[in-house]
């Protein structure tokens, strides 16, 4: 390799860097992952955190937008259906993104002093792709949404 | 030395007793993912808020793990039932072990 570099001693992925200097600067690195993988992926990070417990659609209300300019800054709702008792209330809500770099977007923790099982913030997307909310419940079952997104201009999340 | 910006948050002033409040709070950090290149092509290093959480009188009500894809400024909201009048603190700590703090009394009759 004969590349001119103005690092003393590059980096292995020294000629990958390049390309993306020439992009410009802010560039991503890690770029969106292709739909199989991106399947496993998420598959992978869901068992990581809820073990085989049975993921069940349902319950979950996951609201944002159908199409976002930027994967910068989503606006993200995630309600989950619960009477928020102490018998009966959602311990923690998750979410998930296939086909960013990292799946893992946030992970909340709630009960029943919440009085409404719902929380919304903003979030980066790196592409177009589906999102998935997964809430576990105080009887310890697992239930999901999922929404498809289209993303015009891809952010680094 | 890391230091997050300021947090802001915003809690009704006061509410009737099993009342269900809103609450909202963000905190200036850059969250920078990890992800990001800069015109030299040198990766950008993570820099990010790891936590949040937020507590009622001394008891936790909310917590939240946060990865990169959380935007820059970390934006929450979410709900609290009112059952006395007590003070919520809401700290945010990054991975660069820097802490902030906000404060805010919610008045219950």
């Amino acid at each position: 390799m004969t590349a001119v570099t103005t690092h003393p001693a590059p980096p292995p992925q020294a000629g990958r860097r390049r390309v993306l200097r020439a992009i410009a600067a802010g560039a991503c690195v890690a770029l969106a992952r292709p739909a199989e993988p991106a399947r496993e992926h998420l598959e992978l990070a869901l068992r990581e955190t809820f073990g085989q417990r049975p993921i069940r659609p349902g319950k979950v209300r996951l609201e944002l937008p159908k199409l976002a300019e930027s994967g910068n800054v989503v606006p993200v709702t995630i309600s989950v259906e619960s009477p928020m008792t102490e018998r009966d209330h959602v311990k923690s809500i998750y979410l998930f993104a296939e086909k960013n770099p990292l799946p893992r977007i946030l992970e909340v923790h709630i009960g029943p002093h919440n009085g409404r099982a719902q929380v919304a913030s903003r979030v980066r997307l790196s592409t177009s792709q589906w999102v998935t909310a997964v809430a576990v419940l105080s009887d310890d079952s697992v239930w999901s949404a999922a929404r498809e997104i289209e993303v015009t201009v891809s952010s680094c999340g | 030395m890391s230091r997050l910006g300021r947090g802001r948050v915003r809690v009704p002033e006061r509410a009737a007793k099993g009342e269900i409040v809103e609450i909202r709070a963000m905190v200036e950090h850059p969250m920078e993912s990890g992800f990001r290149v800069d015109n030299m092509g040198r990766t950008i290093p993570r820099h990010i808020v790891e936590s949040f959480t937020c507590t009622y009188g001394g008891s936790e009500v909310f917590r939240v793990r946060l990865h990169p894809a959380v935007s820059t400024n970390p934006y929450f909201v979410f709900y609290v039932v009112a059952t006395m009048t007590a003070e919520l603190v809401f700290t945010w700590t990054d991975d660069q072990g820097g802490t902030a703090t906000e404060k805010a009394v919610l008045a219950v009759h």
